[in-house]
């Protein structure tokens, strides 16, 4: 590949590129995502592979790779084009009936189609099913209309175009005017304005300065960043490139979660074909500007996600963040200018050169534009990527998109904003979901981790959780923070074991408000907003824990036990072969178990294996 | 435990001249090192050190600063229990001490015989499949307590 020494030039290979194309061939896409490949995804791409070559097909049918198109409950997907066939949950079994059938033949294997349980309706193509119908995928749809590691693909859907408008045509100002109007604000957490963000660090003093893609996508239970470096990274690297165009920076570095090996490596590879395309590197498209990006990955803080934190990393010291009386943006990596975004951030710039400030500005409220990512987890059907309008309610993202919640169990809280954010009852369902609307009901937006929970998850346990997590995340550095949490964690525990006594959720209330007023980072600011928000709206909770020793929900082993239920046990066995403490015991073939409550250890293991539900936890 | 010098010298010589010696690497290079020998051995350490001009103490407070590197040796094996929130709320506590009763030892704790390495990890990101064990980095999701010890067997 010679280089491309300008946006003409890049025009031109687009075009050849398309020319080069049929799109009536037909294309077998499979999810290469990390979901897809942890539900046996590998074996389905190999027995293609070796379908394909066994029949003689490899002139007639495309195989992509794919980045992960969010439907993760149904992995591995598999999707036929030109006819826009998804197939779900494909087993390495399953391929030679794809081949023979769908793809000789043009029919439709029925058995793999995904059932719209509401409707009873089995629904053919990818683009009718209601988990994506009320989505708007501004910047997921490419997932899976690219192989992450062939840049051809992204160009044929005008990848890099953008890049080529900027270089030729816009001077840094008029990009970075074009960014403020859009309204673009901070995917990672903060919500800060991008377009402000990159004026100041732009302003500010000093001929060094740096860009960094912040992808140490730490808040458990989000994994929308991680999906877009992995399943589009070229996207990532356009919007990092004309974010430093118009910031004045010649260097720039992507921070990476050590846990995504499959997003470093998709990052390596862009990274190197977008260099051989004269896309990044010297003299950019024949523009003069010059721009390199160097990969580094993070060793499992969730600390470094703060953004002085990450740049302490980043320079190869212990990721402590500092005070921001000095703005990142004036003096932020090795104490240069440094412009900061989150990887979903920087993949919307593409889209706002493209499309223009005022068309984005349509999208989503007021004061919050555009589309945003979603990763819906927990006790929900449809768990995967949702891609939204910024103020769809939860309520129509838990259910009309999410499906419900499973088993018929009965909704009892979101939690959005990470170990930062909080949980929302049931009450707050028609909130609209933006910025400003999270925040006054004491959670917030957060990187968007959207975490379901039914009447079996227990909120002290919830609070217990993300305490005990910021607690063991915590740098250490100040003292609210690190000893703070520590003492919310143990009267959590306390009260979560029965130890709870008359006072102590007002304790952790003054608690709270003393970390909040006296941390130095956001770690420490918001950390006790999962405790104060469960205190908020499910303080019954609380106090069934402290006063009647009990836990609600059926959780909090100290406060538990397993019983069998005599009518609905027959006697199979199962349990007795499951317990590690032999305490339950057959007593008489086809006649109800019996469970020694002083050798149960409350593990959980005959709870899970009985089938038939004769095991009830009170 | 003690690896010989010159073979130390020239593996990790090679790994910082990956990135160029360039201080800034030195997490990255550190992971490197750990993937060679599955931990961060004393020697290795004063090696990265001398080679990229730091303090030992700054290399030694990056090592134990960031949970995923270890002092220790490790197992043959390891095994990460992900306790990410969703892997919590589906019950990944559960799997984690019925792992702990079957090997014996606690998280960040290794097996006498060197065979497992038992540690766990805030998320993987594959959310749907939760609760997820992954040895080796293989993935398995939608795990249950009677899933451990077949799971376990597979390996030796």
């Amino acid at each position: 590949m010679t280089s491309l020494g300008s946006p003409d030039e890049l025009e031109t290979l687009r075009k050849s590129i398309i020319k080069s194309r049929d799109p009536n061939k037909p294309c077998i896409s499979i999810c290469g995502g990390t979901g897809c490949l942890a539900l046996g995804g590998a074996s389905v791409i190999n027995a293609f592979k070796r379908g394909i070559q066994e029949q003689g097909l490899n002139t007639k049918v495309d195989l992509r790779i794919t980045g992960c198109p969010g439907f993760c409950e149904s992995g591995p997907l598999v999707v036929i084009e030109p006819n826009n066939i998804l197939y779900q949950r494909v087993t390495e079994e399953d391929v030679d009936q794809i081949i023979s059938q769908t793809i000789l033949k043009g029919r439709v294997v029925d058995k793999l189609l995904y059932l719209d349980s509401k409707i009873g309706k089995k629904i053919t193509h990818e683009n009718e099913i209601p988990f994506y119908t009320k989505q708007k995928r501004l910047l997921l749809a490419n997932n899976s209309r690219i192989d992450p590691n062939n840049i051809e693909d992204y160009l044929a859907l005008g990848g890099y175009a953008a890049l080529g408008k900027v270089l030729s045509k816009m001077s840094p100002e008029a990009v970075i005017e074009e960014v403020k109007k859009s309204g673009l604000r901070g995917r990672g957490g903060g919500g800060f304005p991008t377009g402000i963000k990159w004026q100041s660090c732009r302003e500010a003093e000093g001929d060094t300065k740096y860009i960094i893609c912040n992808c140490d996508e730490g808040d458990p239970g989000a994994f929308m960043d991680r999906s877009l470096m992995e399943g589009n990274p070229h996207s990532v690297l356009e919007g990092m490139i004309i974010g430093a165009y118009a910031i004045g920076a010649h260097q720039g570095y992507i921070y990476v979660r050590n846990e995504y090996p499959l997003a470093v490596r998709n990052a390596q590879i862009a990274i190197k074909q977008a260099e051989e395309h004269g896309l990044l590197g010297e003299n950019i498209l024949g523009s003069g500007f010059d721009f390199n990006i160097s990969i580094s990955r993070g060793g499992g803080a969730f600390v470094c996600g703060e953004s002085t934190a990450l740049m302490a990393s980043l320079e190869g010291k212990v990721g402590e963040p500092r005070a921001k009386y000095v703005h990142t943006v004036e003096k932020g990596l090795w104490d240069k200018p440094t412009g900061l975004n989150n990887v979903e951030t920087w993949a919307n710039v593409p889209l706002i050169i493209n499309e223009g400030a005022d068309w984005y500005a349509k999208i989503g409220t007021p004061k919050s534009k555009g589309t945003k990512i979603f990763s819906l987890t927990g006790k929900i059907n449809n768990t995967g990527l949702v891609e939204v309008p910024m103020g769809m309610t939860l309520g129509e993202i838990i259910y009309d998109i999410g499906g419900g919640i499973p088993g018929g169990k009965k909704f009892k809280a979101v939690q959005t904003g990470g170990p930062s954010g909080g949980c929302i009852p049931e009450s707050l369902l028609n909130l609209p979901v933006d910025f400003d609307e999270l925040a006054k009901v004491g959670s917030m937006m957060g990187s968007g981790g959207m975490i379901v929970m039914d009447e079996n998850t227990c909120m002290v346990d919830i609070a217990k959780y993300f305490i005990t997590f910021l607690e063991g995340e915590s740098c250490g550095k100040c003292v609210p923070c690190r000893e703070g949490l520590k003492r919310m964690q143990q009267i959590l525990t306390d009260i979560s074991e029965g130890r709870g006594k008359n006072g102590d959720v007002e304790l952790l209330e003054r608690l709270s408000a003393a970390i909040i007023d006296s941390s130095l980072c956001a770690l420490g600011s918001t950390a006790p907003n999962p405790v104060l928000s469960t205190i908020r709206y499910f303080r019954d909770e609380y106090e069934a824990h402290i006063k009647d020793k009990r836990c609600p929900a059926g959780v909090c082993k100290e406060l538990i036990t397993y019983r069998i239920i005599d009518e609905k046990c027959p006697g199979c066995g199962l349990c007795v072969k499951a317990c590690p403490q032999e305490a339950i015991t057959l007593v008489q073939k086809k006649k109800p178990v019996v469970l020694d409550q002083d050798k149960c250890i409350k593990c959980g293991a005959c709870y899970d294996v009985c089938e038939l539900g004769a095991i009830e936890v009170k | 435990m003690n690896i010989e010098g010159k073979k130390v010298t020239e593996k990790v010589g090679s790994i910082l001249g990956n990135y160029q010696r360039e201080k800034g690497m030195l997490v990255s290079i550190l992971q490197d090192v750990q993937a060679e020998y599955n931990y961060l051995p004393k020697d290795a350490l004063m090696e990265v050190s001398q080679g990229l001009d730091v303090p030992l103490s700054r290399v030694y407070s990056v090592a134990t600063f960031f949970k995923s590197f270890s002092l220790k040796p490790r197992g043959r094996h390891l095994i990460n229990v992900c306790l990410g929130t969703a892997c919590h709320v589906r019950g990944a506590v559960r799997i984690l001490e019925k792992i702990e009763r079957e090997l014996g030892i606690n998280p960040d704790e290794t097996t006498e015989d060197l065979k497992f390495t038992l540690e766990t990890v805030n998320c993987v990101g594959a959310c749907a499949l939760g609760p997820i064990v992954i040895v080796d980095g293989e993935y398995s999701g939608e795990m249950r307590t009677d899933k451990i010890i077949p799971l376990l067997d597979k390996y030796d």
